[in-house]
């Protein structure tokens, strides 16, 4: 462990992190972080997702306001009101998804907010001249004329970081930088963190990607819930370990039992893949009854998986059998029909129309029983919501706008539109994200129930307790790629973990 | 008065569906704002003129909305589902000027049931393009319209070029002058026969509830299995069907056809649209309150006119009372 880092007077230069506090609402999302970034040093941030690492980086980087606790960089007392405030200090961040003006100007990029002027004019050729030799200084060989839009991702990337050159960042918090780059490509970035570090600059370096730390970092700092959990002082550290100390253990949650799998299966995937390749080559099968989870991290291709069996996105090859009869996924519509429905990730923006009634909500989608010869009559709708409202507990009236719902009984909304059908494939991706910790067994109980009607479900969730609690078997994804099906005696965080981050 | 005329008429289409008084209210839900506005309207210009309330000068009001209202609901579904359409006003000039050569002897002499139907396809077809450029080749509808109401207005133009046609069959112009029962002539009949098919359609058709869903979200509607696209083509090529026959009523009550007719037509039925509550967003309005709008601009034109006011003054009110309403609404809903 490092010298306890809470001192009063500095032993150096660097980032002083002392116990940082941050809550939205009654989630506390960071509880008493406290680490130091030394000068010329990369620090590996490590967690799961929520684990709290981009809360952390928001506060340093300006964008979120801490609780509690404070910053000492370079000696003095830091608390930037803003990113530009932030950047004044010399404290850059490059996020995940990057923050450039696509139709503007490698230059302009670099210097937007601050053009070099002359005469009231831009002086165009001073600040290609200056951003040319930032991009070289990376080892980068790109015209500062060029449009940011014609660059590939991690020339954009470098973009940023030569931005953030310019506005003379001596501390750097990369999110998930490798997360869009290949193999050679994150060695380019590699290469440069190295020249950079020798040059005196910090890093904070946020991954999911265990292999990539021991390359890269100096020292390693793991977080699960809001606190960190472990401060390593060398990067080579078995990755075991790590995984065990990033999942740990957590609070007992109420998960339903779950009844056996029935003979019959409802659900075949063979071989699917996407057109750009966001998974590849996955198969699968889940039996009438029986609950299968999708497990894997940020961008491993779980959500479009699932969104492709439900054919609200193309597949560029594969099959997918439902009942034994080839489903053809050229649209929503049609998956429908063969009784795939799907409880889509993002609930406010694909599950339901906010503004519009419960009853309406669970009427899209449903004209064909609420309106067997196209009439629809409000009385139906009633009837229906009705039905659909006390089948599934959702606290509500069938002419209540969704938007005053709760976020647990707006999902319990989209599961109603569904359950009537019946489907035969019942689709959820991450069911209880954004909603209140105890609403959640209540949504783990329907879903239960799902499986044991008879349906076969499928469940995606970045939460590794829920996958396992809910699972019969999970599969696991990393990067499109299936990595493995476990079952559920053999699931546990960290094998669902280990084949995750491989 | 020309509001319980309307209304009531649309009450009754309520009333055709079994329904009640909560029904009406329904029908008008979120329009009470613009209800108001018209009756405050109506009692200003009934105590501040001798002629405003005349049965010869509602009937006058009504007929000088047929145009505008027959256009207005085809408007409505288009910003239903999130869209707008900014040809209507040159799909109008091209379906009459279509009419006008099949029909006149001068040209075709067909007759003119065949101009009229000609028109309608003609105008039907230009809706389907701007549809089919908004779903294929994923152009906002605010581009492809404008393309459209460049295109139709060009072609309106290359019929005769540039010469309007004068002189269409007794038959055919008495349809919008002779009152039947004392006071329905045949074109403000179709126009409230269509409102109140309109109606129904959007509230209790299930293809009339999916253009809510797809107005207030497209994503959910096409993840729900709503075929999002091909309705969006229909209700581009209904708005363009409508707007021709909007064009062929004013074809009946002019006498003739004219390639620059309706020019600036869209804006007024954008207005109507959105002062009878509908968002431009999508997913809210109705035809009860695109109704009302449409009555608003209207009344207005009629009162500003019985009080004197020069029509450039009206042109100013009738954009203050755009902004007026649009502002009032959207108060409303912050504070709700």
């Amino acid at each position: 462990m490092s010298s306890d880092p809470r001192h009063s007077e500095s032993p150096h230069h660097g980032l002083f992190v002392n116990g940082l506090c941050k809550s939205y609402g009654p989630v506390q999302v960071l509880a008493d972080a406290s680490f130091e970034v030394r000068p010329g040093e990369v620090v590996a941030l490590l967690g799961e997702n929520g684990a709290g690492k981009s809360t952390v980086s928001n506060i340093i980087a300006g964008s979120t306001k801490p609780d509690a606790g404070t910053i000492i960089w370079r000696g003095k007392p830091y608390s930037p009101a803003n990113p530009a405030a932030a950047i004044e200090a010399g404290v850059g961040m490059i996020h995940q998804e990057l923050k450039l003006l696509p139709d503007l100007s490698v230059a302009e990029n670099v210097y937007v907010g601050r053009l070099p002027m002359r005469g009231g004019r831009i002086d165009r050729a001073t600040m290609n001249a200056k951003a040319s030799a930032q991009l070289k200084r990376l080892g980068l060989d790109v015209s500062p004329e060029r449009k940011v839009r014609t660059l590939r991702i991690a020339a954009q990337q470098q973009v940023e970081i030569a931005k953030a050159l310019t506005l003379n960042a001596e501390l750097l918090i990369l999110d998930e930088p490798t997360a869009a780059l290949g193999g050679e490509e994150t060695e380019l970035l590699f290469q440069q963190i190295r020249k950079l570090k020798a040059e005196g600059m910090s890093f904070i370096y946020i991954s999911h990607r265990l292999d990539e730390i021991a390359q890269i970092a100096d020292r390693v700092v793991v977080m699960r819930d809001g606190r960190i959990v472990a401060r390593h002082e060398r990067a080579d550290i078995p990755v075991r370990t790590v995984v065990e100390q990033m999942v740990g253990r957590s609070v007992e949650r109420m998960f339903p039992k779950l009844s056996p799998p029935r003979d019959e299966t409802l659900l075949e995937v063979e071989n699917l893949s996407s057109p750009d390749k966001s998974f590849n080559a996955v198969s699968f099968s889940v039996k009438s009854g029986e609950i299968l989870g999708i497990a894997g991290l940020i961008g491993a291709g779980r959500t479009e998986l699932v969104r492709a069996i439900a054919g609200a996105d193309p597949i560029s090859s594969g099959a997918v059998h439902v009942a034994g009869k080839p489903v053809h996924l050229n649209g929503p519509a049609a998956a429908i029909r063969a009784g795939v429905v799907l409880v889509p990730e993002d609930r406010k923006a694909q599950g339901v129309v906010l503004e519009q009634t419960i009853g309406e909500n669970l009427a899209f989608g449903n004209f064909d029983h609420v309106a067997p010869k196209g009439w629809v009559f409000p009385k139906a709708v009633q009837k229906f919501a009705e039905a659909g409202i006390s089948r599934l507990g959702v606290k509500g009236k069938p002419n209540q706008a969704v938007s005053k719902l709760s976020g647990g009984n707006q999902q319990k909304v989209i599961i109603a539109k569904w359950v009537s059908r019946p489907p035969k494939v019942f689709i959820l991706d991450e069911p209880t994200r954004g909603i209140d910790v105890g609403a959640r067994a209540a949504i783990y109980d329907v879903i239960a129930d799902l499986a044991r009607s008879g349906m076969a479900v499928v469940v995606v969730s970045s939460d590794l307790e829920e996958v396992l609690g809910l699972s019969h078997r999970v599969l696991v994804l990393s990067r499109g790629r299936q990595r493995g099906i476990l079952e559920r005696g053999e699931a546990s965080n960290v094998a669902v973990m280990e084949l995750a981050t491989s | 008065m020309a509001v319980s005329n309307d209304a009531s008429e649309l009450k009754a289409a309520a009333g055709a569906q079994g329904a009640t008084g909560t029904k009406f209210s329904a029908l008008f839900a979120g329009t009470m704002g613009p209800l108001i506005g018209l009756a405050l309207l109506c009692l200003a210009l009934t105590l501040t003129t001798d002629t405003f309330l005349t049965v010869r000068n509602i009937l006058n009001v009504l007929d000088q909305i047929t145009v505008l209202g027959i256009m207005a609901i085809g408007m409505t579904l288009v910003i239903l589902i999130g869209g707008i359409d900014l040809s209507v006003g040159s799909v109008l000039a091209l379906a009459a000027m279509v009419m006008g050569y099949i029909a006149h002897p001068d040209y075709l002499n067909l007759g003119v049931p065949a101009g009229v139907v000609a028109a309608l396809v003609v105008a039907g077809l230009c809706g389907l393009v701007s549809g089919l450029l908004v779903t294929m080749t994923k152009l906002p509808p605010f581009i492809a319209t404008l393309a459209m109401m460049s295109v139709a207005r060009g072609l309106a133009n290359m019929i005769t070029d540039g010469s309007q046609i004068v002189g269409f069959p007794d038959w055919f112009t008495n349809l919008s002058i002779v009152r039947h029962f004392g006071f329905l002539s045949v074109t403000v009949g179709l126009m409230i026969v269509l409102a109140i098919v309109f109606a129904i359609f959007l509230n209790y058709r299930a293809t009339g509830r999916s253009l809510y869903a797809i107005g207030g979200s497209a994503e959910v509607a096409r993840l729900s299995g709503i075929p999002v696209k091909s309705l969006t083509n229909w209700v581009y090529a209904i708005c363009g069907v409508l707007a021709g026959l909007a064009g062929i009523v004013l074809a009946a009550r002019l006498d003739s056809v004219q390639p620059s007719s309706g020019l600036g037509y869209e804006l007024d039925t954008i207005a109507a649209v959105v002062i009878g509550g509908a968002s431009l967003s999508g997913g809210v309005g109705s035809i009860g309150g695109t109704a009302v709008g449409v009555l608003i601009i209207g009344v207005l034109r009629n009162g500003l006119n019985l009080l004197g006011v020069s029509p450039f003054i009206q042109q100013v009110v009738i954009g203050v009372v755009i902004a007026l309403a649009v502002a009032t609404d959207t108060w409303r809903r912050r504070s709700q």
